[in-house]
């Protein structure tokens, strides 16, 4: 999981540093990314995982880093499998 | 008894009616020279309004935001601009309010603020940016316990007139151009040279000229919070909210003006229904629409204060973008209707059912904070978040 959300924030989030250079607590928005870029990053995280975000999720903590995305697509995958 | 205790005898809506009747006799001038409305601004201090927001273990008095939404109602009635500079100042107290009760220096600015009724302006604005305030080139420069700053602040309404302003930059040297701070400078700790003036169609006496910006002072005034959380958790529902209160008076008193026409035209010549009286009708329902538009605002805000999570989410967001560009735009249709009805009367200056003021007055609202740019933030928004359809919801 913590390789595609790196992968897909390379792709999508138009950061102006490496990802590899990112630590999984970084915060994303300190390092420049936009409002614009982190809706096509959850787009992307929607299509690859075949998910929707609730709009309970959809605040800027749940993607302020890597580990929030991570945390966040945890609590969807598992309220869907108790579903 | 003195000035002050005889203000706060009163409630927040005399008094702001007393400053309203100021703020009415000097409209029309304010307009014409493109002046600061001094008496308006003077008299809100006389009436203790400037710190009314200040929580009350601060000397203020805790105002709500539909109490500060009221005032900017009445006194938009009387003279947008003096209720444009009520709404902008109160607009960056809330900034103070929601994010500085946690640092002793801006608790102690507070207090200060409310004791002296110190008139606070904003430099958002940068050249080279375009309109959007959550982008900065500058950067703040802290050097052991005092901060630096130049910014080429292309609009600073009534910074030649303000006691503090407050400035975005980016946090420091190497941070990126969203990585905002926003520092509150006091009057001699920075200098404005102008650059740019204000000449414009409407709104004219808020005096939003540009400035080359000189600011230092002592690093603890840098708010500790960074400016993207100000921006989202005070900012936007308080800018959206206070300016569509300020809009609906402007479209208020056009109807009413509208309304005296017709009443006059009804009383000469009683029996007939004069000519523009349906189009008041219209104008009233669209009004009133308005004024739900704003209410339901104040209420969507007053549920998400209580959760921080709430207010930082797209649905907040995507609710007070609406609510802005719903008020700006239907203000423009409601005194188009009140212009036809009053004809030519409306259209002359001078006469009791002059909207030319009004009309251009209300021609800045869709253009504070473009309302293409905004439908370009919620279109984006509305790529992952749903609508809630239901009606109380």
């Amino acid at each position: 999981m913590n390789e595609t959300i790196r992968e897909l924030l390379a792709k999508l989030g138009g950061l102006p540093v490496p990802v590899t250079d990112l630590a999984d607590d970084a915060d994303l928005y300190a390092v420049g990314l936009s409002s614009f870029a982190s809706v096509q990053l959850m787009l992307g995280i929607e299509e690859a995982f075949d998910l929707e975000f609730p709009d309970s999720l959809l605040n800027r903590k749940s993607f302020a880093s890597i580990a929030a995305i991570e945390q966040t697509l945890t609590q969807i995958l598992n309220s869907k499998e108790a579903a | 008894m003195s000035l002050a205790a005889l203000a706060t005898d009163m409630s927040m809506s005399l008094r702001a009616r007393r400053v309203a009747a100021v703020a009415a006799e000097f409209a029309n001038q304010v307009d014409r020279d493109a002046r600061f409305p001094e008496e308006a601004v003077n008299a809100m201090k006389v009436e203790r309004l400037l710190g009314v927001q200040i929580p009350l273990r601060f000397g203020g008095e805790s105002a709500s935001i539909e109490e500060l939404a009221e005032i900017c109602v009445v006194l938009g009635q009387a003279c947008a601009a003096s209720a444009m500079v009520f709404a902008m100042h109160q607009i960056k107290v809330s900034s103070l309010v929601e994010h500085g009760c946690e640092s002793p220096w801006h608790m102690d600015f507070m207090r200060e603020l409310a004791a002296r009724q110190l008139l606070v302006a904003s430099a958002t604005t940068e050249g080279g940016i375009g309109g959007n305030m959550r982008n900065s080139i500058c950067a703040i420069d802290v050097d052991g316990n005092t901060c630096r700053l130049i910014k080429d602040a292309t609009v600073i309404s009534y910074g030649a007139h303000a006691d503090v302003i407050m400035v975005t930059s980016r946090a420091h040297e190497n941070a990126a151009s969203t990585d905002q701070v926003m520092t509150v400078f006091r009057r001699g700790q920075y200098s404005l040279e102008k650059t740019v003036s204000w000449d414009t169609l409407g709104m004219r006496g808020t005096c939003s000229d540009g400035f080359l910006f000189k600011g230092e002072a002592p690093a603890v005034q840098i708010f500790p919070k960074p400016f993207a959380e100000i921006a989202a958790q005070s900012m936007l529902a308080n800018s959206h909210l206070l300016w569509s209160a300020v809009w609906y008076g402007i479209a208020a008193d056009a109807v009413l003006r509208a309304q005296a026409f017709v009443r006059a035209a009804a009383r000469k010549a009683p029996g007939s229904q004069p000519p523009g009286a349906l189009r008041l009708a219209e104008a009233a329902s669209l009004l009133q629409l308005l004024k739900a538009n704003i209410l339901s605002g104040l209420k969507v805000y007053a549920d998400a204060k209580a959760d921080p999570d709430q207010l930082s989410s797209m649905a907040f967001s995507v609710a007070m973008n609406n609510v802005k560009l719903a008020s700006s735009e239907t203000i423009l249709t409601i005194i188009n209707q009140a212009m036809i009805v009053c004809g030519i009367m409306g259209y002359k200056n001078g006469t009791p059912y002059s909207l030319g003021r009004h009309l251009r007055d209300a021609h800045s609202a869709q253009l504070m904070i473009s309302n293409d740019r905004i439908l370009g933030n919620t279109s984006t928004m509305l790529l992952v978040q749903k609508p809630d359809t239901s009606l109380f919801g």
